[in-house]
């Protein structure tokens, strides 16, 4: 394509010279930003609408449990409200909203009637602790780095496919799954 | 649909997003409920926590409170259909069951489900395969469940979900216990590694052999 250009040579030599320069520009600055997203990268995003569906991920279960939890972010950037109102996961007979808390050392566990609330401009996060997705009578364990292929249904974006990424056993959020605040210092006495 | 990654405007605010999303999850967790320990110290401390129970282990064949006599325990309750807090803890006792290393070697850590309908000690055993084998399972009758809830001072409560199906609010707390049976103290869900060995290691040294 460069060398199509028919004007006259110093011109031609000084524009090959900027594409060239623009392109190892483009280049480095890509490999900059690639480096500077890795953590972007290794989570991953979904859409609904105007809503963005951050990491849905869920945790790595023990031998034979047949319940999980799936944790993500809901990032409204309409100006209507929206309503999370279910959810599907494959290996899943079904999947409810959740809500974890607790009170005196009890930990309190309540279904959601209605879904959860997505405000205009707004978010919500489901997490460890609060609001999840109960994937119950999974017919496998759930194993730490496999993707559980899912939906996600709005009242008014309707339903989209989602994948959620099964991380560690201990995970409690944050995009590499390590995050677990128990753990996180070395095993030192 | 994914999302695409290709120009560098949508890598740019994926970067920022993605730092954001750390800062919030950092800020988020740091102030986690407590699990009001103040209001647990309370009523743990009353020096009524514990008591006989008999229950059908996980390992097989009976297990008493007379068995556990002459050395320090852990004992804590719920259940397999527990989608974070059970697995959790079951995990974060296991990480400090390999810290204590060779020392805690004589620490009995019991699970008792409060959900024996259930769970079976035949399911307790294969979920429990997935931790320490230390940890012992225990199930048995509704009464004797019952019993020992009771003794323990921990709260149960089935709740409904969709279809017939139920999910349980369940006390949290690892109660510690020393080689009399007798209360020593509590780990909370969300103590840290360093509490939680802190804590082990002061009911090993009270009564059990030095490491």
């Amino acid at each position: 394509m460069l060398n199509s250009f028919r004007i006259p040579g110093a011109f031609a030599r000084l524009c090959r010279r900027m594409y060239l320069e623009e392109a190892l520009a483009a280049a480095a600055f890509a490999m900059f930003l690639l480096t500077l997203s890795a953590q972007a990268l290794m989570a991953h995003e979904f859409k609904a609408g105007a809503i963005e569906i951050e990491h849905p991920w869920t945790r790595a279960t023990p031998n034979g449990a047949s319940v999980g939890a799936g944790y993500l972010v809901l990032k409204n950037e309409g100006t209507t409200p929206d309503r999370l109102v279910a959810a599907t996961a494959e290996g899943a007979q079904k999947v409810e909203i959740h809500e974890m808390s607790m009170k005196d050392g009890v930990m309190i566990m309540r279904p959601v009637a209605g879904g959860i609330a997505v405000p205009a401009q707004g978010s919500v996060a489901l997490k460890p602790g609060s609001y999840h997705l109960m994937l119950m009578g999974l017919k496998q364990p759930l194993k730490q780095g496999a993707m559980v292929n899912g939906t996600l249904t709005f009242e008014k974006a309707g339903t989209v496919p989602v994948q959620f990424k099964v991380e560690s056993i201990a995970a409690q959020g944050g995009s590499d799954g390590g995050g677990h605040d128990h753990m996180t210092m070395p095993s030192g006495k | 649909m994914k999302s695409s990654k290709l120009s560098s405007g949508t890598l740019v605010a994926l970067g920022v997003a993605a730092f954001a999303l750390v800062a919030a999850a950092v800020v988020a967790a740091a102030p986690f409920i407590r699990p009001g320990d103040a209001g647990v110290a309370s009523v743990a401390s009353a020096a009524t926590v514990g008591g006989p129970f008999r229950l059908v282990s996980s390992r097989g064949g009976a297990l008493s409170d007379v068995d556990l006599k002459g050395k320090p325990f852990a004992i804590f309750f719920g259940f397999t259909h527990c989608p974070e807090v059970c697995p959790t803890s079951l995990w974060d006792m296991s990480e400090a069951l390999k810290r204590l290393g060779p020392k805690g070697e004589d620490l009995k850590v019991l699970f008792v489900t409060v959900d024996p309908e259930r769970d079976t000690p035949e399911i307790l055993a294969r979920y429990l395969q997935s931790f320490d084998p230390r940890i012992i399972g225990l199930s048995g009758a509704r009464k004797d469940i019952d019993a020992v809830a009771r003794a323990y001072r921990v709260y149960w409560r089935k709740i409904p979900t969709s279809d017939g199906d139920y999910t349980m609010d369940h006390t949290s707390l690892i109660y510690l216990m020393d080689a009399e049976g007798g209360y020593s103290g509590f780990i909370a869900y969300k103590d840290d590694a360093e509490t939680r060995d802190r804590k082990l290691n002061a009911l090993l040294d009270a009564k059990g052999p030095t490491g």
